[in-house]
């Protein structure tokens, strides 16, 4: 058996890293990344990591110089969040169009401004359509599981997409947990070596990232896109091996409590936790209250979400970014979209909260649950969305 | 080091290697002379080597999808970090090989950015990549503007050229400042090669390119490359214009190893400026006092260049002496005890 250690999941993030035996890792500081990345670089200079720690001098170089590494075939790992996250923008895009596995963590920060080091999605949420895959962790345990799923998951032929691996920023990343370590012969072949196909090699020299003419830039966007829906097949399989090995199974969109569920609390990340204590309250007071969480983000698990939400009546998504000037935050633009096809759907109610490190407790989510079953018999409200903990100033 | 310097063998004019990596039919203008030091560099570097090339002129010309010009291993990822992707790259190659995934890590990485992508947006990512001590060879091809975008001013733009941001008018000579002194720049990295290169003298550019490949760390030679769409010159004068540049003192050709300067061709009888000058429309509009000031710049850079060279004399010259001081002190120490050694055997 594991054993079962109390620590940060920053440290637990890292080990995962070092157990996927990565080539190269670069790093550029920012809050709250840092200590996945300080623990690499201890592993490395304590010879317990064979790879190449790269300190460069931006987030920008970080992402280039993994997009290097990458294409002469590494192994490949870097970690971010914000403002670091929001300088690597551009070459994200390029980094999933030359279809490099490379595996990031984003330790999820508010992006500025004002500047907040703290915890909220709003950097990832700018990067949804960077064509890589996306998940959120929920726990420690879930987030050094994460990792391992990664590598096995970019690696895998049939996908060779970067992905990011979403963890909330101090919330998850500094807290400590009691998680299961896997002893490195207790992984034996679930995660595969690295081996690329396509790479920089002077026996078979390739043209990589070459101009894309109108006539074929399309067809090289549908690529990627196809690619990245394609990877669902391969992630699900990988979640279902990890479950039949180690006990431990995920799913796309995770429930808890459903069952005859007329509500339905939608979540990311690490404040699920929190949103199960109000559905336990709720259905001890005897309410239908049950809690979907998406777990995969990108590409958005659409069926599933649909099967999981087939007998609600009303959804409150719950978004941790707010889209300026939109009608409401992504997440419920997305929920919203999934469902308007449908001929028959729930009422959809999207609540904005905990931006830039609020709190978000359990009476949060009573309020919203109360507030959702209030605009569905009263009427919807005036804005799209709901502003949860907004003080008058 | 200085055993790969010395054990180099030079390219012989008789016996260039016949292997382009950078093939006939690409979409270069007329007369590029960037294309033209790419492709020299290139040849220099042969089949085994890898390129990295920014955003630019010369990745449009090479690799419009579905054909490429390249025959090595290419890779473009955007405008302002060559650099970076080609320190990924390098540190790539190297822990793979410690770790036995490959067989090489002595593959040659050149790394291609215009003079905007080395000096303006990629200066960062070409600092970390050489303060980190990538093993790379990094080749500023400056065309002196962004000529991809339609001539616009960079920091490496000569004073008074006339550009598209920097055109002359009422209120204006043209471009107000003088170019940013990248190869200086790249000395204060303390890194063990920068070279200066010239399409023109073809040799002393291949030999300066293979060279950086043998020495270990990082390289950065700065190619001085006509651009006849952004120069406004006819595509024949190309390499007359790029001799021309040397001949007047515009772009000395040097070598800086270890921090020391080496002007490789001294020009002891320089023709005016103005003959470099004339040829190109983008300094048409410019006046006798402008090119007095273009004149009294290019003076004043050559000498300083020229003592930074003389510096190395100098001190080769202090060595030696030093040296010959420590002979003859030791040959006179020798002396005295041979003759109290004689005198003791003596009593």
């Amino acid at each position: 058996m594991p054993t079962r250690t109390p620590m940060e999941v920053s440290i637990a993030v890292a080990k995962a890293v070092q157990q996927a035996d990565v080539d190269v890792i670069a790093a550029y500081p920012i809050t709250p990344q840092t200590h996945i990345v300080e623990h690499l670089s201890e592993l490395v200079a304590n010879g317990e990591l064979q790879a190449h720690f790269m300190n460069v001098e931006s987030e920008h170089s970080a992402i280039s110089a993994m997009v290097g590494a990458a294409a002469a075939g590494a192994s490949t790992f870097t970690a971010t969040s914000s403002q670091g996250l929001a300088l690597m923008h551009e070459i994200l895009f390029i980094a999933a169009s030359l279809r490099l596995p490379i595996v990031m963590v984003v330790a999820n920060r508010a992006l500025s401004g004002p500047i907040s080091i703290w915890n909220d999605h709003s950097d990832i949420m700018a990067e949804r359509d960077i064509g890589w895959i996306q998940v959120f962790c929920e726990t420690g345990q879930e987030a050094y599981d994460a990792i391992l799923h990664a590598f096995r998951v970019v690696r895998d032929p049939n996908v060779v997409l970067p992905m990011v691996v979403n963890i909330d920023g101090f919330n998850l990343t500094h807290v400590i947990e009691p998680i299961y370590l896997f002893e490195q012969e207790e992984l034996g072949d679930y995660l595969p070596e690295h081996r690329q196909s396509l790479k920089l090699d002077i026996d078979h020299p390739i043209t990589m990232g070459p101009v894309g003419i109108p006539e074929v830039y399309t067809e090289a966007k549908k690529q990627v896109e196809d690619a990245l829906i394609n990877s669902k097949q391969v992630i699900l399989a990988a979640w279902q091996e990890f479950g039949r090995r180690f006990g431990r199974a995920y799913a796309p969109i995770e429930t808890y409590r459903v069952e005859d569920a007329q509500i339905l609390l939608m979540t990311m990340g690490v404040i699920s936790r929190t949103a199960m204590g109000a559905v336990d309250r709720l259905r001890d007071a005897g309410k239908p209250v049950g809690l979907i969480r998406c777990r995969l983000w990108r590409p958005f698990p659409l069926p599933e979400f649909r099967e999981a939400v087939r007998q609600a009546s009303i959804i409150a998504v719950i978004d941790r970014h707010i889209s300026l000037g939109a009608h409401s935050g992504p997440v419920g633009q997305e929920v919203r979209s999934a469902l308007y096809t449908l001929p028959n759907r729930p009422q959809v109610f999207d609540f904005v909260l905990g931006l830039g490190g609020r709190d978000v407790t359990v009476h949060d989510f009573l309020e919203i649950v109360e507030l959702a079953e209030q605009y569905a018999t009263q009427g919807p409200p005036e804005s799209e969305y709901t502003l949860i903990g907004l003080r008058e100033v | 080091m200085k055993i790969a310097l010395e054990s180099f063998e030079k390219f012989d004019p008789q016996h260039l290697p016949e292997f382009e990596p950078l093939a006939p039919g690409h979409r270069a203008c007329q007369g590029c002379g960037e294309v033209l030091a790419l492709r020299l560099a290139a040849k220099a570097l042969g089949r085994e080597m890898m390129v990295i090339s920014a955003t630019g002129c010369m990745e449009i010309i090479s690799s419009a999808y579905p054909q490429t010009a390249w025959r090595v291993p290419w890779l473009h990822v955007a405008f302002e970090n060559t650099a970076a992707v080609a320190s990924g790259v390098e540190a790539a190659l190297r822990i793979m090989k410690e770790k036995g995934k490959i067989a090489r890590d002595d593959i040659p990485i050149l790394a291609v950015a215009g003079d905007g992508g080395t000096a303006d947006i990629g200066l960062q990512a070409l600092s970390g990549a050489l303060e980190r001590g990538h093993n790379f060879i990094y080749l500023c091809l400056d065309n002196e503007a962004y000529m991809n975008t339609g001539i616009q001013r960079s920091s490496l733009t000569p004073y008074g050229a006339a550009t598209t941001t920097s055109p002359p008018g009422k209120l204006s000579m043209g471009e107000s400042h003088f170019k940013k002194d990248m190869p200086a720049i790249a000395v204060a990295h303390k890194i063990p090669y920068v070279a200066t290169v010239n399409p023109a003298f073809y040799l002393d550019l291949m030999n300066k390119v293979k060279k950086a490949s043998l020495i270990k760390g990082p390289a950065y030679i700065h190619a001085f490359s006509p651009c006849p769409t952004g120069w406004r010159h006819e595509g024949r004068y190309a390499v007359k214009i790029a001799r021309l540049a040397v001949q007047t003192r515009v772009f000395p050709l040097y070598e800086v190893i270890n921090g020391k300067y080496f002007l490789n061709r001294k020009i002891s009888k320089p023709k005016p400026v103005r003959e470099y000058l004339k040829l190109q429309r983008r300094f048409a509009h410019l006046t006798e006092e402008d090119i007095e000031i273009i004149q009294e710049n290019v003076n004043n850079e050559y000498d300083r260049l020229l003592r930074l060279s003389q510096a190395v004399d100098l001190e080769s010259k202090l060595t030696t002496s030093f040296q010959e001081y420590i002979d003859q002190l030791k040959l006179q120490m020798d002396e005295a005890y041979q003759k109290l050694r004689a005198e003791f055997q003596h009593t």
